[in-house]
């Protein structure tokens, strides 16, 4: 059924279709784009440097050893999360953060928050099995 | 022409034998950090959780991956029948790949780390692996020569050499502000380019372990036929465009969820043709079960099972809802990464290690019981994670849920499960790695003056170049 020449065919079919979905995904937006500011965009590369991914989720990806932290933010307010941040708890270290850092972090979780809200109960599932939030 | 099995430790061996060790290194970070979700603050001041997880996680996907290019390389051979393009260059690549994983587990105990979602490491540390995957893919290139006629085998490979560079380059487009920016894009093209990933070792991994299927059954009437070739192109298909699954609930692009949830749903032609063939299977395996490595895939095709259908589950959005973030997904990862890719490399780890200065007769009862040991404290481990998972999807989806950490006490149960059954697979993966690995320090290092043949599995001839 297949010879050299059409599996040659379907293959490069497939990486185009690749390549063409890979380019329309790195040149889009999501629908909803929270404004990013210098801070919170600073505040990411404090959240990788710290790999809090390590044992924190954001929306439900990460690691499973603390809580999601993308609605925090909102539920708890930033004075709530500066307390966790300077003083760790009992199996989080405390990273010695400074308070600009501590800044930082917050305002990420402010523009994680903006984005959009992970909780699995704000899903309605349609009987063919989609989902919409 | 020197044959393949000469007295030198050749380097596909080598990777081998790096990757069992690696397997050996995230087996203990595994357990660790298991002990870490039992005892809060163990070793906190030292090696804390954010720590072990990559150090679990980097040690076992090296595993995968250093596995999978020797089993490529030395398969790749036996199949043309004469030498690589360039063992230098494959030694190179053996140098940097070591060198680069020893100072990228060495920066996680430094705290540096690449803080990526799953598999994170400092972007500079990248440089060598890249370079070390354009020397593998040059030299399978040149080795190849032409794809005319090629089983089925070869196609995989050569996919999953293109397609691991490819997302590999992809997962750290991040480091430029423009993709990075933005939190939902960034997720989505990091999780497009991990899913697809795990999608092109896979393509490394059932390919190798196509050819040994057809080296025990001594034909490759499988790996030329249609069959091989559409359940190629599915899966393939499945790599680019079905990696949506993992993000349902991310507020991305709407269409990236229902593409992901059509192509992943082609998993379940996947999924019937091994329930149709499953009697065959049975009789397959028991004709074969006596030779190890044939067993390990056996035991592989089980857990191919066990694994689709939790995957094709947990692709239907409306499932996912309720499993995503939870240890169930966990568990998905645990079946696929032990159950699949690491028993399948043992399977190829048998077959290219066996062929030694001396049998390997004398750990045939230690090779049962690790065989055995395994599989059972897999599947322990795995229903104790599929448990701890529903207990969080119900937390989850409550209207008045009780406390994080209140919950993580209520799966305490689970994860005393998963601490035992974690002990007791590491226990028995030892016990299977100890004489693949002390057989060839004894062979090469020991006795470097005094080797003799190979005692017993005997390389089939039509694979073999000598």
């Amino acid at each position: 059924m297949f010879t050299d020449r059409s599996r040659l065919l379907i293959l490069v079919l497939f990486a185009i279709g690749f390549l063409l979905y890979s380019i329309t995904l790195y040149s889009t937006q999501p629908p909803k784009t929270p404004a990013v500011t210098a801070l919170s965009s600073k505040g990411k590369l404090i959240w990788q440097q710290y790999n809090c991914t390590g044992c924190h989720q954001v929306y439900g990806l990460g690691g499973y050893l603390g809580p999601d932290l993308t609605n925090t933010y909102s539920r708890k307010g930033p004075a709530y999360i500066k307390a966790f941040l300077a003083g760790g708890t009992v199996t989080m270290p405390n990273f010695q953060l400074s308070a600009e850092e501590m800044e930082a972090l917050v305002a990420y979780l402010q523009n994680i928050d903006a984005s959009g809200t992970a909780d699995p109960r704000s899903f309605t599932i349609h009987t063919n099995g989609t989902i919409e939030q | 022409m020197e044959p393949l099995n000469s007295k030198r430790l050749s380097t596909a061996k080598l990777f081998c034998l790096s990757g069992l060790l690696l397997l050996a290194s995230g087996m203990v970070w595994g357990v660790t950090g298991g002990l870490q979700y039992l005892l809060p603050g163990f070793l906190k001041q030292y090696l804390s959780f954010e720590k072990v997880r990559p150090l679990h996680v980097s040690s076992v996907v090296f595993w995968i991956i250093f596995g999978a290019m020797g089993a490529v390389m030395s398969y790749l051979q036996q199949h043309n029948g004469k030498k690589m393009y360039s063992s230098l260059l494959f030694r190179i690549q053996f140098l940097l790949f070591g060198i680069t994983v020893i100072l990228i587990l060495v920066s996680y105990c430094a705290g540096i780390f690449g803080g990526r979602e799953y598999w994170e490491f400092h972007p500079l540390l990248a440089l060598p692996i890249v370079a070390g995957w354009l020397l593998f893919l040059f030299n399978f290139l040149k080795t190849v020569g032409s794809l005319r006629q090629q089983p089925v085998y070869v196609w995989m490979w050569l996919t999953g050499i293109v397609f691991f560079l490819f997302t590999f380059l992809e997962s750290y487009l991040w480091i430029f502000p423009y993709f990075r920016m933005h939190v939902v894009k960034d997720m989505t093209i990091q999780w497009k380019s991990y899913g697809s990933m795990v999608g092109s070792w896979n393509m490394l991994i059932y390919g190798s372990s196509i050819f040994l299927m057809d080296k025990i059954n001594q034909h490759k009437k499988y790996s030329y036929s249609t069959i091989a070739f559409v359940l190629y192109f599915t899966g393939l298909f499945n790599l680019m465009f079905n990696w949506g699954h993992h993000i349902y609930t991310l507020p991305t692009h709407a269409y990236v969820k229902h593409i992901s949830y059509a192509v992943s749903m082609t998993e379940l032609f996947i999924l019937g043709r091994i329930i149709y063939l499953w009697k065959a299977s049975l009789t397959e395996a028991k004709k074969h079960f006596f030779r190890l490595s044939y067993r390990f895939l056996a035991a592989a095709d089980v857990w191919v099972f066990l694994t689709l259908v939790l995957a094709i589950f947990m692709s239907i959005p409306g499932i996912n809802v309720y499993t995503h973030g939870t240890h169930i997904t966990v568990a998905h990862t645990m079946g696929a990464t032990i159950g699949i890719n690491s028993f399948i490399l043992l399977a190829i780890a048998f077959d290219i290690l066996s062929d030694t200065c001396q049998s390997f007769e004398p750990f045939t009862k230690l090779f049962n019981r690790g065989f055995w040991l395994a599989n059972i404290s897999l599947l322990v481990f795995w229903l104790s994670l599929i448990g701890a998972g529903l207990l969080k999807a119900n937390w989850q989806m409550q209207t008045d849920p009780v406390p994080f950490q209140t919950m993580m006490l209520q799966l305490r149960p689970f994860f005393i499960l998963f601490l035992i059954s974690g002990i007791t697979l590491m226990s028995g993966m030892l016990l299977l790695i100890y004489p693949l690995v002390g057989n060839q320090w004894v062979c090469y290092f020991q006795q470097s003056g005094d080797r003799q043949k190979p005692q017993h599995f005997p390389r089939m001839s039509r694979f073999s170049i000598e």
